[in-house]
Formats: C-alpha cells, sequence, structure tokens
C-alpha cells in the first residue's frame, strides 16, 4: 500500500464522520417536528399533500396500523413500477422505442426498487424507457428509502415514549423524510454532479462518427457510435443517497456518464455513507445520550476500517497469474497498477476498493468497478459485508434498526452473563423483543444459504454461472447474499435475467425487506407500552468502549459463524488455487 | 384497518411521484441545460461542426500509428457506447489470462523492440468497456511507437501526451490519466497542419 492509498482512504473516512453531526442534528429537528430551515416553501407543500390525501398529520398510528399503511404504500410502488415497465412501449418520454418488458424480470425489477435492493437483471440503456426510469424508479429510490427511514424513527420512538399505544403517524414520516432530507440534499448533488459531466437531457441516443472504424463481431465495418444519454444525474443522485444503487446505465457508478471524475466519484462514494452515518447520530440526539449514537458509530467503524484496508491491500497485490507475463502491476506515480481487470483507469485500485467496501458495507449496492473480477479475498470482503447483514451502515434507515437488533441481542447475552433483566435506553428487554430480534438475525441468513443451495442444485440452472471453478459458486453465493440482504451489486457474470433467478431474487428480496420490518415494528410497538425503568447499580451501561467491542464482536460471531462454510467453498478456495498453481 | 389507509397510500403514492419522479428530474434538468449545457448533453467533441465522440467515452483503436485504450469487453461491437460491460472475468478464469497474452503479443508485434514490461491498464478491460483514459504510464509505453510511425519527435509525441493528461483532483483524489481520443485527435490535426505548411 503507497501513501496516497491511505490518504485517499483518510480524507473518505473523515469526511463521513465530519458530516454525521451537522446532517444528524438536522435529520432529528425534521422528525422532532421542529422548523429544520427548510420549512418556508416545503411546509407548503407538505400540508397540500396531507390536505389531499386526507392524512391526518397528528393522528398516532399503532404498530400495527403503521406496518399495514407501509406494506400498502410499498404493495401500491410494486404494482405501479410492475406496470410502467410492461405498458412502457405504449406510453411517453421512450425516444429510443423500448418495447414492453417480459413479465419475470419486470416483476423483479419492481420488488428490486420497491425493497430498496435495487438488483439489476437488465441493462439500464437496453431495457428501459426515460419515462420507467424516471416516474418508475426514481420515486421508488425516494419512497423506499423514505420507508426505511420511516421505520427507524418509529422505532426511535418505542425508545422515548412511556407506556404510549402509538408509535407515530407512517405518512408523516414518509413524506417529510422525502421532502425535507431526500430531495433538496439531492438537488444539490445532482448540480454538482452534471457539472463534472453526468448525463441529464431527454434528447434521444447521440450518434458520433468514429475516428477508427472498428470491426463489429461478425466482421463488418462500423463507422458510428452511439452514445446513450437520459436524464441520469437526477437517478444517481438518489440512488447513492438512498443507498438504493441501481444505476442509470448497465456499468452503474463506472459508466463514465455516470461517474466522470475524481471529484464526482468522490461525492458519490461519500454519498453513500453519508445519510446511514448521521442517523447514528440522529438516534443519539433523539434518545438524549448522544454517546449512544456515537457507540453505534464506533461500532460500524471497527468493521469497516479493516475491512476497506484489506480490500485495497488485496486489489493493490494484483493478480500473481500476470507476474511472469511482463506486465507492471506495481503502484508508481505513473500507474495505479495491482488488478485492473474490471476497474477504471481514473479511480485505479484505491477508489474502487474504497467504493466497493463502501456500497456493500452500506446496502447501496452501486458498483465502480466489477467485483466478479476481484482478487479472490478482495472480492470475500464486500461479499462479506453483505452477509454481516447490512449492519455496518446498511441501508438508510434498514442498516441502523438492524443494528438496533444486534444491540438487543447484545443487551440481552450481557444481561445473562451478569445475571440482570437485560435494558437498553432504560426500556427492559424481554422474551417478545429477543423472539422478534432473533427473526431479524435467522431470516436473512436462511434466505442467503438456502437459496444458494437451491440455485446450485435446481436443473438448468448452473448455464447461468460465467467463471468456472470455486468462482462459478462465488456468483450464486453473492446474488443470494445481496438479494437476501437488499444490497443490489452483483458478481456480474451470473446471467441472473433467467425466469428461476428473477423470480427467486425477488422473493428473497421481498422478504428480507419485509420480514424485518414487520419485527421491527413490532418491537417498536412493544417498546413504547413499556415504562423507562431509571439508571441503577445493575443496569449495564452501553455507552463504553467495552460495550463497542462486545456489540462488534456479536455481530462478527453471528456473520462469521453463519457463512464460513459456504465462503470456504468459494473465495477461500479460489485463493489457494490462484497462489499454487 | 386496510380501508382508512386507502386513500392517504393511493393520493400521497402519486402526489410523491410527481414531485420526486416529475418535477424533481424536470427542474435538475432545466438548471443543469443552462448551467452546464454541453456537459448535461454528454460533453460531445466536434471536427468540422460533426460530432466525432464524446470527451468521456473512449473508442476502439488498433491502429499502431495511434495510442491504445483499455481493452473493452461490449457486444456486439468494442466500445459500444449504448450497451456499457465489463469482462466479469476471475482472476483464475483461462479466458482471462489468454486475453491478456493476445493484447502482450499484439502490444509487442506493433513494436518489436520495446523490451519494457507493459503497464497493467492496457492489457486489461476496464469496469464499464467505455474508458476514455489510460494511465500516465500506459501513455508513455506506446510513446516510442507512435512517434516512430508518425515521423514524429518523441518530445513532440509527449507534449501531446502531457496536454491531455489529468492530474489528481487536488492532487490526492483519484488517479491521473490521459485521455485517448484526444491526444489521437491531436494526433491526426498535427499531421494536416505538418503537410499543409509543406
Amino acid at each position: 500500500m503507497n501513501w496516497n492509498n491511505v490518504i485517499q482512504g483518510l480524507i473518505f473516512l473523515t469526511t463521513v464522520v465530519l458530516l454525521a453531526k451537522p446532517l444528524g442534528i438536522y435529520m432529528a429537528r425534521v422528525y422532532e417536528g421542529k422548523p429544520a430551515g427548510l420549512n418556508v416553501l416545503l411546509g407548503l407543500v407538505e400540508r397540500w399533500i396531507y390536505r389531499l390525501s386526507g392524512i391526518y398529520p397528528e393522528t398516532s398510528m399503532s404498530w400495527k396500523g403503521y406496518a399495514m399503511a407501509m406494506m400498502l404504500f410499498n404493495g401500491i410502488g410494486i404494482a405501479v413500477v410492475y406496470a410502467l415497465q410492461r405498458l412502457q412501449a405504449y406510453l411517453p418520454l421512450n425516444p429510443m422505442s423500448m418495447p414492453g418488458v417480459a413479465p419475470d424480470l419486470a416483476f423483479n425489477i419492481a420488488v428490486s426498487f420497491a425493497t430498496n435492493t435495487n438488483w439489476q437483471s437488465y441493462g439500464g440503456e437496453t431495457t428501459l424507457s426515460y419515462l420507467t426510469q424516471m416516474v418508475g424508479l426514481t420515486v421508488q429510490n425516494f419512497v423506499s428509502a423514505a420507508t426505511g427511514m420511516a421505520i427507524l424513527v418509529a422505532l426511535i420512538r418505542g425508545f422515548i415514549q412511556k407506556q404510549a399505544e402509538t408509535i407515530g403517524n407512517f405518512w408523516v414520516d414518509l413524506v417529510r423524510t422525502t421532502l425535507y432530507i431526500l430531495l433538496p440534499l439531492s438537488m444539490v448533488l445532482a448540480i454538482l454532479l452534471v457539472s463534472q459531466g453526468v448525463v441529464q437531457t431527454f434528447k434521444p441516443y447521440e450518434k458520433v462518427t468514429l475516428l477508427q472504424p472498428v470491426k463489429d463481431g461478425n466482421g463488418a465495418e462500423v463507422q458510428e457510435q452511439v452514445l446513450a444519454l437520459g436524464p441520469a444525474a437526477s437517478q444517481i443522485t438518489i440512488k447513492e443517497l438512498g443507498t438504493n444503487g441501481g444505476g442509470f446505465f448497465n456499468v452503474n457508478s463506472a459508466h463514465p456518464f455516470e461517474n466522470p471524475t475524481p471529484l464526482s466519484n468522490f461525492l458519490e462514494v461519500v454519498a453513500i455513507l453519508l445519510i446511514p452515518a448521521a442517523l447514528c447520530y440522529t438516534f443519539g440526539y433523539m434518545v438524549k445520550d448522544k454517546r449512544q449514537g456515537w457507540v453505534l458509530l464506533a461500532a460500524m467503524l471497527i468493521i469497516f476500517i479493516p475491512c476497506l484496508w484489506s480490500c485495497i491491500y488485496f486489489e493493490q497485490h494484483g493478480n500473481p497469474l500476470f507476474n511472469s507475463l511482463g506486465i507492471n502491476q506495481k503502484a508508481t506515480a505513473f500507474q495505479p497498477g495491482g488488478n485492473m481487470e474490471g476497474k477504471e483507469a481514473r479511480f485505479g485500485i484505491v477508489n474502487s476498493a474504497i467504493w466497493a467496501v463502501a456500497t456493500t458495507a452500506a446496502s447501496n449496492g452501486s458498483v465502480n468497478s466489477m467485483h466478479d473480477s476481484y482478487t479472490p479475498l478482495g472480492g470475500l470482503i464486500p461479499m462479506w459485508l453483505i452477509q454481516l447483514g447490512e449492519v455496518v451502515f446498511g441501508g438508510v434507515g434498514s442498516g441502523l434498526y438492524g443494528m438496533i437488533a444486534f444491540v438487543i441481542i447484545a443487551v440481552f447475552i450481557a444481561g445473562l452473563m451478569i445475571g440482570r433483566t437485560p435494558e437498553y435506553l432504560g426500556k427492559k428487554i424481554e422474551t417478545y423483543e429477543m423472539k422478534m430480534a432473533s427473526l431479524m438475525i435467522l431470516i436473512p441468513p436462511a434466505l442467503v444459504l438456502a437459496g444458494t443451495a437451491v440455485a446450485v442444485i435446481w436443473p438448468q440452472t448452473k448455464v447461468s454461472i460465467f467463471n468456472p471453478g470455486p468462482h462459478g459458486f462465488s456468483e450464486v453465493l453473492y446474488a443470494f447474499s445481496s438479494a437476501g440482504n437488499n444490497n443490489g451489486s452483483a458478481f456480474g457474470g451470473l446471467s441472473a435475467n433467467t425466469p428461476f433467478y428473477n423470480i427467486a431474487l425477488g422473493l428473497a428480496m421481498f422478504f428480507a425487506r419485509y420480514w424485518l420490518a414487520i419485527p421491527i415494528l413490532a418491537i417498536a410497538g412493544s417498546l413504547s407500552r413499556k415504562k423507562i425503568v431509571p439508571v441503577n447499580q445493575g443496569t449495564l451501561p452501553t455507552h463504553t468502549p467495552l460495550f463497542v467491542v462486545f456489540l462488534v464482536m456479536v455481530v462478527l460471531i453471528v456473520g462469521a459463524l453463519t457463512f464460513f462454510p459456504a465462503l470456504v467453498l468459494g473465495p477461500i478456495v479460489e485463493h489457494f488455487i490462484l497462489h499454487h498453481s | 384497518m386496510i380501508r382508512e389507509h386507502m386513500r392517504p397510500a393511493i393520493v400521497s403514492f402519486l402526489l410523491l411521484t410527481i414531485i420526486t419522479g416529475i418535477l424533481y428530474p424536470l427542474s435538475v434538468t432545466g438548471i443543469a441545460q443552462v448551467l452546464f449545457r454541453e456537459r448535461a448533453n454528454g460533453s460531445l467533441i466536434y471536427r468540422d461542426e460533426n460530432p466525432i465522440g464524446s470527451l468521456l467515452i473512449g473508442q476502439h483503436f488498433d491502429d499502431p500509428k495511434y495510442f491504445w485504450g483499455r481493452i473493452s469487453s461490449t457486444s456486439s461491437v468494442r466500445f459500444n457506447a449504448a450497451s456499457s460491460s465489463g469482462s466479469n472475468l476471475g482472476p483464475t478464469n483461462s479466458v482471462l489470462t489468454d486475453a491478456v497474452k493476445v493484447r502482450i503479443e499484439a502490444l509487442r508485434a506493433a513494436d518489436p523492440d520495446n523490451t519494457s514490461t507493459i503497464p497493467v491498464d492496457l492489457v486489461t478491460s476496464s469496469a464499464s468497456g467505455l474508458d476514455p483514459h489510460i494511465s500516465l504510464a500506459a501513455a508513455y509505453y506506446q510513446i516510442p511507437r507512435v512517434a516512430r510511425l508518425r515521423g514524429l519527435s518523441q518530445e513532440t509525441v509527449k507534449s501531446m501526451v502531457r496536454k491531455h493528461s489529468y492530474n489528481r483532483f487536488l492532487g490526492l483524489i483519484g488517479e491521473p490519466v490521459v485521455n485517448v481520443l484526444k491526444v489521437n485527435l491531436d494526433l491526426d490535426s498535427y499531421k494536416t497542419e505538418y503537410n499543409m505548411d509543406i
């Protein structure tokens, strides 16, 4: 590792941590209903939405009501995105005359975007009309992110409230998140990205004359290059901010029109972790003990930072098979060196690895390099970060509520060790909370491991695998890890646009999202009803470095033990093959 | 309970769709087209008023008189900017090693005198299949060949490479790179200017 790698990593981490506090305070004010600076303009829009929709913002819902509203809203989203894709040939804003999308793929895409996963078994520029991208996908990028954040806020109310029967109003949380947080941030970032060269236009694809004609697959001479365009900046901005990750183009943020410069790359990768990191501060602020927020952020960073340096290290090390071929893989002032297969020259090793780790720690899933071409251990790290359950930053809202489920497990185990009733933030953790938290921790691994097992034994699914040997198994394991934890990135060689994968991964995404969201709302409802126990001698302090370490251990042990056997069959055995052949 | 949530769900979905799916992209487009018109439309490069490419999208070069870029794995034609794609080849896949060997042979055949090691980004596929850049090392490696075939001094070619190279942002972020299409356009226009002088 060279000095520049270290500096670029540190600049990234520092920026994320420094922005956590100001944005965290802002978001807390939005959720507490206090003036947050943008009320003059947006307050009008907010009230107008409530009036037209028949929403009574003062009414608070029971956890079941909240869950019902959330599911209903998400169900409408899935249905509308499905219909838009099927009918896009008959709808406007389709300059490239894209035909309707096949039913299995349309189902997969609809679930993928509603669940904040944004798994893509299609190429945007070859499948979807501008209308579908905007009115279908961009909208889901906003509202699926807002759904996750709303659920988190409902859970936070569970800790704050005393003996309350309700956990807040889903519509208010949804609308305020979209209007006051996601929309203003997206507006600013989208314009900054266009200034770097990200395209934002409704023109059809542009034709240009090639400087040197090129032969196509059949040997015919091609004189022209067709440049795919579209309203990309507005969509990819929210794809990063909302931890969605669905690219406008097939190769996502590796595409020069999505991510043209080192500055655009920096802005986008910071945007990936921006809200998940800041929500930790929002949490501490709202429960009136900021240390509790810092503890969760610290636990995330303790897992994140070693993963970051390891991934950079393995990728910088390059491919040992190239050494005997007269290729220079050393990093110098003139070249990034390392494993450059599937990476862009302007990002080199370090910016590709930072992105790969950030996008999988957060359940973002956008990519600026092709994870399938990573070295075995360099590719293991993103896969394992997903498998940890998307709690190291994780999705906006969903990452933090997942981490809080781990906190509940951790205080329960600690409570058993010292022989006291487990408590967290003054609320007793009892059987009901433990059952729900256990469900949340068990469902994703079950989806991932069972899904992978079915996929490798199902007849005729093997043709989807692209790379031979253990790497091919890694492709399948990565796909189900990604869908079963709502990440959305892929080992892209896998041909996932088949009825089997579209349906299996679609179901995995659906259950991974809602079977976790509903138990967490149940916890929120149960906690709301409880009294707040004053701090006493038997209280386990949850703001100490000791607790941070304990929490990290719980996350790591669950994640590591569950997936170690599967990882041995894929990346680990591939590593030994690579270094001993 | 479903009935009471029905109207809020449908109407708020509709309103949020109008705001985030129509008004938001339209206003970003409006602002972008006023402030950064050229960039918002794909950073096109023109020669004699005809679009000859985009500053941000690479083109395929295998003529030894031009600088070569990254390998592109798009189908059905290389650098297909209407269908971006990486190779997705894993590190242990023999197809990858074979592709790298083919590229090395092509580079060596085009410039047999050059015995230095080849920069890795010149023999590997980019992530997008559209990478417009190569590293400085990959450009310097090709200078002797291009200079010889065009009858130019290595210094002249090197100055063109320098002219179209980009440093790290603030000297820290990203990697220094050279824009292949821009250098090749300069090489071609240098030729015409040179001929006119005679």
